[in-house]
């Protein structure tokens, strides 16, 4: 299953790297990872999509390691926290006068926008979940998909919640503890 | 005041308390040699970059203090790597400091550039590339800082050429403030409570002694807790000396080459209460059987070590001396007599098949050898190993009454590490006796140092245990690959002679008779002196428990062997 965590890394050249390389080094698979700036500077924010075939264990391996670099300063894991998930992608469909109505009205459907149009082909820019967005992909498959990019989920906690943080031991939560607050799903 | 960053590289260093340093010099770090000279810091000059850094690590092993060794960019650089995986896998202080080229030529290729901070990474707890003068005072303050704090381990620095030769204002920064670097120390009373339920519940507990017991400094907290509690205390291959071996509840070593009685008490026992160790899979055997009946609880520095290899009941994230000195005023005092008992029966067992109990047949074990040198010390001496059965036998015979005086390499296993290590630790000992005992596959991988302890002076005693084969390859062949021998075999050189061409007495002992003249002669001498003994060539390290196999399930020596007469 694919477990969510949100790190929060000081803004310094090579942490990407030193992230990245834990999860090669422990032999996780990252399925998404996006960077990118907070309101502080000094401070990026990484969501990491990971797939954790032992579950719960492997998550708290992974956020206990990445405690362990110097530059990580806070790690939550969202996986099973009410969370706002959004993922943006561009697609480029091959499609001409003749069918762009029909790609205007899947766009609308999705609450996509048409950001460029060319004379054979147009960009769809759609921002929501991995569902709303794979579904959106399928229906375009069939018109014929040129390139598509996404930027890999982003995630933050509703409300003032918190992920949880499984430091065993660190905050006097017993294990329990922990396994009962993943089981308290939204 | 302005200074060259090469000077505040020695600035920082003689801040730090840094008296002695291990390196060798090279293009790149050819300003920090420079400035180096109106500086009282030692500089050894070391034969090969590895040595330099199993000396720091020796040196920081024996001192319980931050090791420094040095190198140049490229090569130099990659020579270190064996000696920072060594240091990083038994989560030893010592910072490594490397010459680069100039910021601006970084990513071209240049002569001598390697991309030193990305091969390190994976083993160093953190490393640093200094591109500017004014960035190196700060960055060596927290090196420090992060090698000797939380769970201790290797920091590297690697320093362009350019920012060592510009100048900067130097201030020596205040104690480091970093927002994600905040070791733990205590651990919360709630989950303390739950330790001292299961403590109080228990019949049969164990504690198991690791490295974080000597590298925090909870010895005395451990004897405190031991004796109050009355459990019986068994030590990781890192964890010997922590506990003294002559006390009424020491098991002694655990795990793979552990004691088989040792081996049994934490099969059977019913609560492990494991201080500063990691479940290592030398130490548990297979998983699946491992202390099936044990509760267990972890008091553990490093979180993520915390249910990696074993769940764990009760996990105290914290330094074992503040930890196990919270424990103390919560537990009562117990009797575990039965327990005791029980385990008393399986160690006369063990007794029975004790090598030490063998009879003289003429030929000369590593065993009887390690137990001479023991008596002849008085069991006081600094012991450094290589790796391999000499490693094992000297692990299980010479044995420790106090810390810091062990120093094998025990997580990497690395050979070649004996000789070079005792070089160290003699730079943070030069009182004491030191002993280097190797194999004669290891020592051939350091060899060359031998120059180096004549250069300083250094006096350490090596003792080559000879059996023309790599040992413990061996026995693995001939336990589990029907002895099939395969690149075992091994051609030594006369090491009499090696070593008195480096300039080091030496005397080759093949009989018994021999031996106690021979350490008397090696101690009479100062200086470095070499012993090669030219042992029993098939000779096995009992008890075994083979890789995948249960801890109970040891290959032991055969009693016919080993019964008297
Ligand atoms: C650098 C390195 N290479 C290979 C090994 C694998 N290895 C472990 S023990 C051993 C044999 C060591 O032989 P020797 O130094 O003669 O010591 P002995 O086992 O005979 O006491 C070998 C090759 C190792 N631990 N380290």
């Amino acid at each position: 299953m694919n477990y969510t965590f949100i790190a929060l890394v000081e803004n310094k050249p090579g942490v990407l790297n030193r992230v990245a390389s834990l999860f090669r080094r422990r032999n996780f698979n990252i399925e998404s990872l996006a960077v990118g700036r907070t309101e502080n500077p000094d401070i990026s924010r990484m969501t990491i999509v990971v797939n954790c075939p032992n579950g719960d264990m492997d998550a708290h391996r992974i956020e206990a390691n990445l405690y362990k670099l110097v530059n990580v300063i806070d790690v939550q894991d969202v996986t099973h926290q009410p969370v706002v998930t959004r993922d943006l992608a561009l697609i480029k469909v091959r499609v001409g006068p003749e069918r762009r109505a029909e790609v205007n009205g899947l766009a609308e459907i999705f609450r996509a926008h048409i950001v460029d149009v060319a004379p054979e082909s147009v960009i769809v820019e759609i921002t929501g979940t991995e569902d709303k967005i794979e579904g959106m992909i399928e229906l375009l498959r069939p018109i014929g998909i040129i390139e598509m990019v996404r930027t890999g989920q982003v995630s933050m906690t509703r409300g003032t919640n918190d992920g949880i943080r499984r430091m065993p031991g660190l905050d006097g939560r017993r294990y329990e503890d922990l396994m009962e607050m993943a089981e308290m799903t939204p | 005041m302005k200074k060259t960053g090469a000077e505040i590289v020695w600035e920082c260093l003689t801040r730090e308390g840094v008296e002695v340093v291990f390196g060798y010099p090279g293009g790149a770090n050819m300003p920090i040699y420079d400035a180096m000279l109106s500086y009282p810091v030692h500089h050894v000059l070391v034969r090969h970059e590895q040595g330099a850094a199993h000396m720091a690590d020796g040196y920081a092993r024996a001192s319980g203090k931050v090791g420094v060794a040095m190198a140049t960019s490229g090569p130099g650089a990659t020579n270190l790597v064996t000696g920072i995986a060594t240091a990083m896998m038994d989560s030893v202080p010592v910072v490594f400091i490397t010459g680069q080229v100039a910021a601006h030529l970084i990513g071209g290729d240049a002569f001598q550039e390697t991309d030193v901070t990305g091969i390190t990474l994976p083993i160093t707890k953190h490393n640093y590339l200094v591109t500017r003068a004014d960035e190196i005072a700060e960055t060596i303050r927290e090196a420090f800082y992060i090698a000797r704090s939380g769970r201790p381990g290797p920091v590297l620095i690697d320093i362009c050429k350019n920012a060592q030769i510009e100048s900067c204002e130097f201030v020596y920064p205040e104690e480091p403030e970093m927002p994600g670097y905040k070791p733990v120390t205590h651990s919360p009373r709630n989950l303390l409570d739950d330790a001292v339920a299961l403590i109080e519940k228990s019949h049969k507990p164990i504690i198991l002694c690791g490295h974080g017991v000597i590298m925090s400094k909870a010895e005395e907290a451990l004897m405190q807790f031991a004796v109050k509690t009355q459990i019986p205390v068994a030590s990781t291959l890192l964890g010997l000396g922590a506990f003294p071996a002559s006390h009424p509840l020491s098991l002694g070593m655990m795990g793979m080459h552990g004691e088989a009685y040792t081996n049994m008490a934490i099969q059977n026992s019913d609560l492990i209460l494991a201080f500063g160790m990691r479940f290592d899979d030398r130490v548990t055997g297979t998983l699946k059987t491992y202390a099936p009946k044990a509760k267990k609880i972890h008091i553990e520095i490093d979180p993520s070590e915390v249910h990696k290899n074993v769940f764990v009941d009760v996990p105290l994230v914290g330094d074992v001396r503040t930890v196990v000195n919270d424990l103390i005023p919560l537990v009562d005092e117990y009797d575990h007599d039965e327990w005791l008992e029980e385990i008393q029966t399986w160690k006369n067992e063990t007794d029975s098949r004790s090598i030490m109990n063998w009879e003289e047949d003429g030929k000369l074990y590593v065993a009887h050898l390690v137990a001479d040198i023991w008596k002849a010390t008085g069991g006081g001496a600094i012991v450094t190993t290589d790796v391999g059965q000499h490693q094992m036998w000297t692990a299980q015979y010479y044995q420790l009454e106090k810390p810091n005086r062990w120093i094998t390499s025990g997580g990497a296993g690395t050979m070649g590490f004996g000789l070079p290590s005792a070089i160290g630790a003699w730079f943070a000992a030069k009182d004491e006796e030191i002993w280097a005992v190797a194999g004669d596959g290891g020592f051939q991988m350091t060899a060359a140092e031998l120059t180096t302890a004549v250069q300083e002076g250094a006096n350490v005693k090596v003792a080559i245990m000879n059996n023309n084969f790599l040992g413990m390859v061996r026995q693995w062949q001939e336990f589990f690959f029907e002895k099939r021998y395969s690149a075992v075999n091994m051609v030594t050189p006369d090491f009499v002679k090696l070593a008195e061409a480096h300039g080091v007495p030496a005397r080759r002992v093949t009989t018994r008779e021999e031996v106690e003249e021979a350490i008397a002669w090696a101690r009479s001498i100062k200086g470095p002196t070499v012993l090669e003994f030219k042992v029993e060539r098939e000779d096995a390290v009992y008890p075994m428990v083979p890789t995948g196999a249960a801890l109970h399930e040891m290959i032991r020596r055969p009693v016919k062997q080993s019964a008297k007469g």
